[in-house]
């Protein structure tokens, strides 16, 4: 199963944004729901996701359990040089995640 | 265009059986998508495919495609090709009768191949991979007229399937009929009741926040009603499906769609 849906355009002009998008794969489970025994279904969310570009952290976010599963994140990074995107998430269970994509700055 | 396209394809099924075109209780010009009855920014979500988490199993069902298993270690596409042509309308067809298993719904059609051809540990309904390859071959499809053959061996069970809509069920005593043909575009509390079209199953529903087949949304209904819900895979549920798909003849595959 795959971790993660990314799109970043294919080549992006120097120095102007351009929208990176994202969609993870998680259950982002709340911690409030109980299973069909009455048990309680503990906490599992995704709490932090950084977004790297060429090392750099160009965006980082902190989730909740008031986010949805499967979350979808959507922002802008400024072209720099060429170089590789990182995404990197860590939910409650210590699981982590990543994600790379290519830009082409031209 | 679409449309005109859409039209010609269904009158051409309707030439083909006129008979059957006298029973549709919802005309043609009448038939409206699920998607027409949800808010807006449902329907972006699913008008996006890259803001549509339905891609996820999309994504990892063109993944199990191509995966060898079985004892003979065989994938999908050892046989089938390139599913972006052999997979093409294929759901429109589905459910479809067997000559040796009966009426077979795609999740039922895909289970078998896995089973008899592949030689390969059968996947349970409503299961990851199944779901996952099912919204794949789907996916194939989207755009295409639904489009099922109720004829021949396959009207035992077309008319068990219609007669279960139309017959009252559970402690609220309802048919599927009065919401979804008599009282659709109204207010049921906060939601407006739909005309219960299948054509975007498998669809990510916000409320079960991840896809599901169109089974598991029959048996939701029925839990709704609070009637027994024959459980997932039941021949029942097969014959109200190729019912529905019947009843939203002409109504464009949508699969995955996203729905509340």
């Amino acid at each position: 199963m795959p971790d993660a849906r990314v799109n970043v355009p294919a080549s992006v002009a120097r120095g102007k944004p351009f929208e990176v998008r994202i969609i993870i794969r998680h259950p982002m489970e709340t911690g409030y729901r109980t299973d069909e025994s009455g048990k309680s279904i503990p906490r599992n969310v995704i709490r932090t996701f950084v977004c790297r570009y060429g090392g750099e952290p160009v965006f980082t976010a902190r989730l909740s359990s008031g986010i949805a599963a499967n979350p979808y994140l959507r922002f802008f990074v400024t072209a720099k040089e060429s170089g590789q995107l990182t995404f990197e998430w860590t939910d409650d269970s210590g699981a982590k995640g990543s994600e790379s994509a290519a830009v082409t700055v031209v | 265009m679409l449309r005109t396209l859409r039209a010609v394809a269904v009158l051409a099924v309707l030439a083909a059986d006129p008979a059957t075109a006298q029973q549709h209780t919802l005309p043609l010009g009448e038939l409206r998508s699920g998607v027409e009855f949800v808010g807006a920014s449902v329907r972006a979500m699913q008008a996006d495919d890259l803001a549509n988490p339905g891609f996820l199993w999309v994504e990892s069902g063109e993944k199990l495609w191509n995966a060898p298993a079985g004892a003979q270690e065989r994938s999908c596409a050892s046989c089938h090709g390139d599913a972006r042509t052999s997979m093409r309308g294929v759901a429109t067809r589905y459910p479809r009768h067997d000559e040796a298993a009966g009426l077979l719904d795609l999740e039922a059609r895909i289970g078998r191949c896995r089973v008899e051809r592949q030689k390969a540990a059968p996947w349970a309904r409503e299961s990851d991979e199944l779901l996952a390859i099912t919204t794949f071959v789907a996916f194939q499809s989207r755009g295409l007229p639904l489009g099922v053959t109720i004829d021949g061996p396959a009207r035992a069970a077309f008319e068990r399937g219609r007669a279960f809509y139309e017959a009252r069920h559970g402690q609220m005593n309802l048919a599927c009929t009065q919401c979804h043909d008599g009282n659709w575009g109204k207010r049921l509390l906060n939601e407006t009741i739909s005309q219960g079209h299948g054509n975007a199953f498998p669809a990510y529903r916000l409320e079960w926040q991840g896809i599901g087949s169109l089974q598991r949304r029959i048996r939701a209904c029925l839990f709704g009603i609070r009637a027994e819900m024959p459980p997932p895979g039941a021949p029942e549920l097969t014959d109200v499906e190729l019912y529905l798909a019947w009843r939203a003849q002409g109504l464009p595959l949508e699969a995955p769609g996203v729905r509340r």
